[in-house]
């Protein structure tokens, strides 16, 4: 079929070789691998959606950037009023506005990662139409954009321990992780509700409800104390208990998270590892359903 | 073989309908009412099939077979609706195939829609970014091309500027200048030329056709026939999800004009191929005729030609001009022509009611030269709707036989040969 001179000319282009990329299109059944080489190679994408979100978030916002100040302070305040003076909720000791804002911080990037997260294929479904990246970099890049306003309110957080009189200590290297946890967690949930988005709408309403639910069942606008011990265990199965736990440690002093921050993190990662495969098996209907 | 860059083996891809293009996702309430109703109606003894009928499913793609070498341009074209963007879609990992297999090596880069990610409130400069990365081009490959994707797009000026404030056309020079500077092994291009001036497209074909001296495979979907003739050496026909043919350009294109077709002359628009979008609008056939009433493939230019659209309104309309283009096979527009063009007609028929008609028009004498030539068919009311359109619904021939300038046996430039009055005057002795 081919005659020798096509060989030849091909040969003399230089540019066919057998390193090329090789890819097979064709129906895959049930559970694939999840293809993490792929996503390293997209991690460029991944930064720049992540640069979009914020730049888009604050460029017609008169007040910017100050939203990130403002959202946190404001809430702070609120609880205190409320939870802290009126219904008198225990701060375990400490200064109510120190002890809602170390939680409403990371309690933010998570609640905004998560509802980020699950909106993220049907807001970008022009690019799911269009174009073939590893879906992942969607909610990906959704739940890291967050940490820009985090970022920015942990700063408003250390003006506050400044002025109570809260030393930084070498705890706070225990941020870190903590932080990476709560990111993890806002992926993990948001992995299975933005799949779960793309075929049933009801998601989307389902989520700002969902998320007051949850904040009331997180220890944000009172202590882990007041939590009947029977309880506790149950409890700890919301990995949000043991994220603000430690943040309260770090940044309060008292005492460090218990055993439940080990159930926390078992509940991530096996939400994690679930959301991802069901994540991919679904990844394949996403643009024709989207 | 390794000199294939893509080998397509019995490919299909299945559609629920609705579902493409339509927004027809389930709500969690359908599913759940679904999972009390179906036993219920089971037991009653009600066909299921009831319900399955509203879930029917149609091939968009099916036993498709194919190959293209690395290096080949190859057209592909298709009537609305044929399956060509789904073929596109598959082959460039947007949507899985439903079966069958496709091969392909190397990286394919897509250019399905220009400015696929284009954010309004970024500027110029931060969308080349952008555009860039989501076309999968590396950071550093876009800030080395910048300058190139800047100056090619002509908007030097206003890089800096959110592309919300940009006219269309500017717009569009900034999206392809990204794309065009796209370097995959695999292009698949679906209509981008479709779009911006005539001058940004010669300059979009132009680009189109150094991509494809460089080596590259390019895979090209268009409905320019003159872009696909230019750019292409070979084509696929696509009909109805199945290749129909794969041929050198001018014999695909000239099957692809002649398809579909009842008899020679005459267009018939089948059940399927009219969109629902076009009711109340219902077009049955557009036909060629001479004279003497016959449908004929091909007329005489120094007779009058009859062009004659058949169609039912199952609603009265208001405002309805039905009309006609005239093509040239290159893809130029010769002119465009509406039933209610005359100020009288359109003051008689500002409403239509329902009913079957036939809008009728006669082309003079003596005004089309020899050749080929494709008329479409546009249905529409101005600003309101559009209600059918076929861009290239019928071809026929033109015969020059007694034509002006016979008597010199060449080919004659342009699309029209109109019999002019000529006077000579000698006015030197």
């Amino acid at each position: 079929m081919r005659n020798s001179t096509m060989l030849e000319t091909k040969a003399s282009l230089g540019s066919v070789s057998s390193d090329l990329p090789v890819v097979v299109l064709k129906p895959s059944r049930g559970w694939s691998a999840l293809n993490l080489k792929d996503l390293w190679r997209y991690r460029e994408l991944i930064y720049f959606l992540v640069w979009r979100d914020i730049k888009v978030r604050y460029k017609q916002a008169v007040l910017g950037i100050g939203w990130a100040i403002l959202q946190p302070v404001v809430t702070m305040i609120i609880f205190t009023v409320i939870f802290g003076n009126l219904a008198g909720l225990s701060s375990d000791g400490k200064p109510y506005p120190l002890f809602s804002v170390s939680a409403i911080i990371p309690w933010t990037l998570f609640a905004g990662g998560l509802s980020r997260a699950s909106m993220s294929l049907v807001g970008n479904s022009n690019l799911l139409t269009k174009v073939y990246f590893p879906r992942l970099v969607i909610p990906l890049s959704a739940v890291v954009a967050g940490l820009v306003d985090f970022g920015i309110s942990f700063l408003v957080m250390l003006v506050m321990m400044f002025y109570y009189g809260y030393p930084i200590t070498w705890n706070f290297f225990w941020l870190i992780p903590l932080t990476l946890l709560t990111i993890t967690a806002a992926l993990a949930v948001g992995l299975w509700l933005a799949a779960l988005n793309v075929q049933y709408r009801d998601v989307s309403h389902m989520i700002p409800f969902l998320m007051t639910v949850w904040q009331y069942a997180s220890p944000v606008v009172y202590s882990t104390r007041t939590i009947p011990e029977k309880w506790r265990l149950i409890y700890g199965l919301n990995p949000m208990v043991g994220v603000i736990q430690g943040f309260r440690w770090v940044i309060l002093g008292g005492t460090p998270p218990d055993q439940l921050i080990f159930v926390s993190i078992a509940v991530v990662l096996a939400l994690l590892v679930g959301g991802l495969y069901y994540f991919r098996r679904m990844e394949k209907t996403f643009a024709d359903m989207v | 073989m390794s000199d294939l860059a893509i080998q397509v083996e019995n490919l299909g891809k299945q559609y629920r309908l609705g579902q493409q293009g339509t927004v027809a996702y389930d709500t969690l309430r359908d599913v759940l009412t679904n999972a009390v109703v179906a036993p219920i109606r089971r037991l009653r003894g009600q066909a299921v099939g009831e319900q399955r009928a509203s879930n029917n499913k149609i091939w968009a793609l099916r036993g498709m077979n194919f190959e293209v070498h690395q290096g080949q341009v190859l057209g592909v074209i298709g009537r609305n609706g044929a399956g060509k963007s789904t073929l596109l879609k598959v082959l460039s990992r947007v949507t899985e195939p439903t079966e069958g297999q496709a091969v392909i090596r190397g990286r394919v880069g897509s250019l399905l829609e220009v400015g696929t990610g284009f954010h309004p409130e970024l500027t110029g400069r931060e969308n080349i970014f952008l555009n860039g990365a989501i076309l999968g081009m590396k950071r550093s490959e876009i800030e080395r091309k910048f300058g190139e994707i800047v100056e090619f797009s002509e908007v030097t000026q206003f890089i800096d500027t959110p592309v919300k404030r940009y006219s269309s056309g500017m717009y569009l020079r900034l999206a392809f200048a990204v794309a065009a500077h796209l370097e995959p092994e695999i292009l698949v291009v679906d209509e981008v030329l479709a779009v911006g001036d005539a001058e940004f497209q010669r300059k979009c074909l132009g680009k189109m056709s150094d991509v494809a001296q460089q080596g590259r495979t390019v895979l090209f979907v268009s409905h320019n026939m003159s872009a696909i003739l230019r750019l292409t050496e070979e084509t696929l026909v696509i009909e109805k999800g199945r290749l129909a043919l794969r041929a050198p350009t001018p014999r695909a294109v000239d099957y692809y004009l002649a398809s579909g077709f009842s008899r020679q002359g005459e267009r018939i628009w089948e059940a399927d191929e009219i969109p629902a979008e076009a009711a109340p609008f219902c077009p049955h056939g557009l036909r060629v005729m001479n004279r003497q009433g016959q449908v004929i493939d091909t007329v005489r230019s120094t007779e009058p030609i009859i062009f004659e659209v058949e169609y039912s309104l199952n609603a009265p309309l208001s405002g309805l001009r039905v009309g006609i283009y005239l093509m040239s096979m290159r893809g130029e527009y010769i002119f465009t022509s509406f039933d209610t063009d005359q100020p009288e007609q359109y003051e008689r028929y500002g409403v239509r009611p329902a009913g079957r008609y036939i809008s009728r028009c006669t082309i003079p004498a003596d005004l089309l030269n020899e050749g080929r030539f494709v008329i479409g068919m546009n249905a529409s009311s101005f600003r309101v709707r559009r209600y059918f359109q076929d861009e290239q619904a019928l071809g026929f021939n033109v015969d020059a036989a007694g034509a002006p300038g016979m008597q010199w046996p060449e080919p004659r430039l342009g699309p029209i040969r109109p019999r002019l009055e000529w006077q000579i005057e000698a006015i030197e002795p």
